[in-house]
């Protein structure tokens, strides 16, 4: 019999329901947010739609970026961050929607998201800490196009190039690999610390909340 | 403040390369014995656990329930519930009580009781245990044999070099995916050069691992994960349910394999529902024994950076190859991620299992340099294969390897790159030069190695995926080509998918393909002079590295 992924999720819920799933009980109750980003200006404009247009990429925001965490694990300020790879987007002539993804701190599914919301069906997913994976709305959400896993090692001019990348791919390139560094000792310095962060992330996941659209300001 | 200059060199000394972090409990940011863990209790009706370490059977989850209902020995639970896990800590580090004896009781406790227990001994202790509950009495040591370009050439040299240097497991993988049947062939072949018996694995996603093990191309698997709350489990789409099902398809095929756990990947995941690492990860150990699979690889793997990072962490990983070892299981038992910029501490690390021993100290011990280590980087790599053996020569263990000469090293690293080389030819496989056989042979890394054509490769080893080809091609490709002792081996492998002797408890096979299990060579420690001891003729392999001196030569 071909057990398909479909049918296997299908059968998880089923278990899961059966069961009386109960949601992760809360840790202690999350803090405030954090005072605002230097530089930048998150406004929520409502929930976010499907796109349109073929000349968009979505980037999904974690639920923590940019409100209750303002930078990177390098300390890489968000407002560089999220600047930096809408540049990219745009030296290749797209345009960047920026939307914030509440139900999952997991940066497959968070990128996913923004895939299948977007007009030309890329997305990019980027967590707090700077995890980042860019995404198609057609593969399997644990898939990807590329992923940036080891957030230390990634800089503002790697995530210019991830947004470049990203809008290649929408307009049905197939670019080279953004080139990505090999850290072995990343783990022993910095596993913990991310552990921390993703922690502090996950904490303001709401399983039943929908994306919200953003409007992006630079100061 | 004006700077102390001694303050400002232990500043600069590797250890403050890496992360510590203070305990947050609430969050599971915890090694053991966490606040909210919960504390022991067993009911059972009618043969049906009721309530379990504080929790009814109404609130159980899925991971609960699966413990509850597989992974107990419930003819002693109640009694074991209601013995002092002080006292029941004694028996087991007692080298009067027999493990045949204690590890009736220690399979009746439930997770928080088994945390409770092994949260009474320290680390000696727990080494003491360990020496005494690990199932298979001779100790033994598994290793990484992968490359940075997934140059086949390579992992074949390498892998028959790692089996005369005494690995008697090894395991692959990729960097990409496409490859995954070049570098299990690759092992394969290699691994059968350098001595018949050897179990190779490639580590994949779970379909292609159990796809390429059903070719013959591999003998055993690993890295089926399981995980230790219910959130972590359900975002890789599983449940103990699936990865209990995987783990029959695989004995129905006669192939070995073993789940995969350690301490921290729930809290990494953000989902630790506030319980301590250890716990957690006793859960793992549960459903791995509810599963019925025979054996795990744990402390904690690619996480190793979270217990490393909080206090005692490094003794709950020790805990946790404990643990594995009291449920009766075959324990792999890490020391196989980096996990400290520190030579000090890597080492003393490794001594919580390599002093003991275990099934396998190492799962595994990287035979390439670390820059080729595809699993992202072991605790010791092949630069450190002179120390390792100075430990086990300074100590009087047996850590697994032996001293090899340069001269049979280089012999054996040809044989296998010209097996391989044979095979290819013979399989129609995009052709390996006699200078990459040549570059192989004395090749430390992948740096040594001549560029392939990676996208001919990739479109072979795709073909040869799909196609018909199993492992009896690759023995008949040998047998054609002059290597008749390697086909014999690599025969002898996957005879063994029809015996199934190897799918017992802590499984090894010997260069006669004799296996050696907790069935045959059952470990029977009872103190000094017994169990696990080194013989005559291994001490004299120990002792001899070719770099002492003879005292007759000096002067």
């Amino acid at each position: 019999m071909q057990i398909s992924e479909q049918l296997v999720r299908q059968v998880v819920q089923e278990v899961l329901a059966s069961m009386g799933q109960a949601e992760p009980a809360k840790a202690s109750a999350p803090e405030a947010p954090a005072q605002p980003v230097s530089g930048l200006t998150l406004t929520e404009l409502g929930p976010a739609q499907p796109g349109t247009k073929a000349d968009e990429v979505v980037i999904g925001l974690a639920p923590a970026f940019g409100l209750y965490q303002t930078k990177t694990i390098l300390g890489i300020p968000h407002a560089v961050v999220l600047r930096e790879m809408i540049a990219g987007i745009e030296e290749e002539g797209l345009r960047a929607r920026v939307i914030r993804v509440r139900h999952t701190s997991d940066v497959a599914f968070v990128a996913h998201t923004a895939a299948k919301l977007s007009g030309s069906g890329i997305g990019i997913g980027i967590q707090s800490r700077g995890t980042t994976v860019i995404h198609q709305k057609d593969l399997d959400p644990l898939s990807n196009l590329e992923l940036f896993p080891q957030c230390p090692l990634l800089k503002p001019e790697t995530y210019r190039a991830i947004g470049r990348n990203a809008a290649r791919y929408a307009k049905g390139g197939s670019p080279n690999p953004v080139p990505t560094e090999n850290d072995q000792m990343a783990r022993p310095k910095y596993q913990a610390v991310a552990a921390v962060l993703h922690i502090k992330e996950t904490e303001h996941v709401d399983r039943n909340a929908k994306p919200v659209e953003l409007a992006v300001s630079f100061k | 403040m004006k700077r102390s200059k001694r303050f400002e060199v232990l500043e600069n000394r590797p250890v403050h390369q890496d992360g510590f972090v203070h305990e947050w409990a609430e969050v599971g940011l915890v090694a053991m014995n966490g606040p909210n863990d919960p504390k022991p209790s067993i009911k059972i009706e009618n043969g049906r656990v009721v309530e379990m370490d504080g929790k009814p059977r109404s609130e159980f989850d899925m991971i609960d329930q699966f413990i509850a209902d597989h992974a107990i020995n419930l003819e002693l639970a109640e009694k074991v519930a209601a013995m002092d896990s002080r006292e029941l800590a004694k028996m087991i580090v007692d080298v009067n009580v027999p493990r045949s004896e204690i590890v009736k009781l220690t399979t009746a406790m439930t997770p928080a009781k088994i945390c409770e227990v092994v949260g009474h001994m320290n680390v000696v202790e727990m080494m003491m245990a360990l020496q005494k509950m690990r199932a298979r009495k001779t100790p033994d040591i598994q290793c990484h044999v992968t490359s940075l370009t997934d140059n086949p050439v390579q992992i074949a040299a390498d892998a028959a070099e790692a089996a005369l240097r005494g690995f008697n497991e090894m395991e692959t993988t990729v960097g990409i995916v496409r490859y995954a049947p070049f570098n299990a062939m690759a092992l394969l072949i290699g691994s059968q050069t350098g001595r018949g018996g050897v179990l190779t694995q490639c580590a994949l996603e779970e379909a292609t691992e159990l796809q390429l093990g059903m070719k013959g191309f591999t003998a055993y698997a690993e890295t089926i994960s399981v995980y230790g709350t219910e959130n972590v489990f359900v975002d890789g789409d599983d449940t103990p349910w699936s990865k209990a099902f995987l783990a029959s398809a695989y004995a129905s095929r006669g192939l070995k394999m073993r789940f995969t756990s350690g301490t921290g990947s729930e809290v990494q995941m953000g989902y630790a529902e506030g319980k301590s690492m250890l716990y957690l990860e006793a859960r793992c150990v549960y459903i791995t024994k509810g599963a019925g699979v025979q054996g795990l690889q744990n402390g904690s793997i690619s996480c190793i950076g979270v217990p490393g990072a909080v206090p005692g962490g490094i003794r709950a990983v020790l805990a946790e190859n404990l643990i594995t070892t009291m449920l009766d299981l075959e324990v792999a038992s890490g020391n196989d991620q980096t996990f400290s910029h520190s030579d000090i501490r890597r080492t003393a690390r490794t001594m919580m299992q390599f002093l003991p021993g275990t099934d396998f100290i190492f799962s595994g011990y990287s035979a390439v340099p670390n820059y080729d280590n595809m699993f992202a980087g072991s605790n010791f790599d092949a630069e450190d294969y002179d120390d390792y053996l100075v430990l086990q020569r300074d100590l009087m263990v047996d850590g697994g390897l032996r001293p090899v000469s340069e001269e049979e090293v280089i012999a054996i690293r040809n044989k296998a790159a010209r097996a391989l080389q044979a095979v290819f030819k013979e399989l129609g496989l995009p052709p390996i030069t006699d200078e990459e056989v040549e570059a192989a042979t004395y090749a430390h890394g992948s740096k040594d190695m001549p560029p392939r054509n990676v996208v001919e490769d990739l479109k072979a080893a795709e073909e040869l995926f799909k196609g018909p080809a199993t492992g009896l091609d690759i023995v008949k490709a040998l047998a054609k080509n002059g290597f008749e002792d390697v086909a014999n081996n690599v025969l002898g492998m996957l005879k063994q998918r029809v015996s199934g002797d190897y799918l017992h408890t802590s499984s090894i096979i010997d260069k006669n393909f004799v296996v050696k299990s907790a069935v045959n060579d059952p470990n029977d420690y009872a103190g000094p002079g017994t169990g696990y001891r080194i013989s005559p003729e291994r001490w004299e392999e120990i002792k001899n590295i070719p770099w002492a001196m003879r005292p007759d030569q000096i002067g």
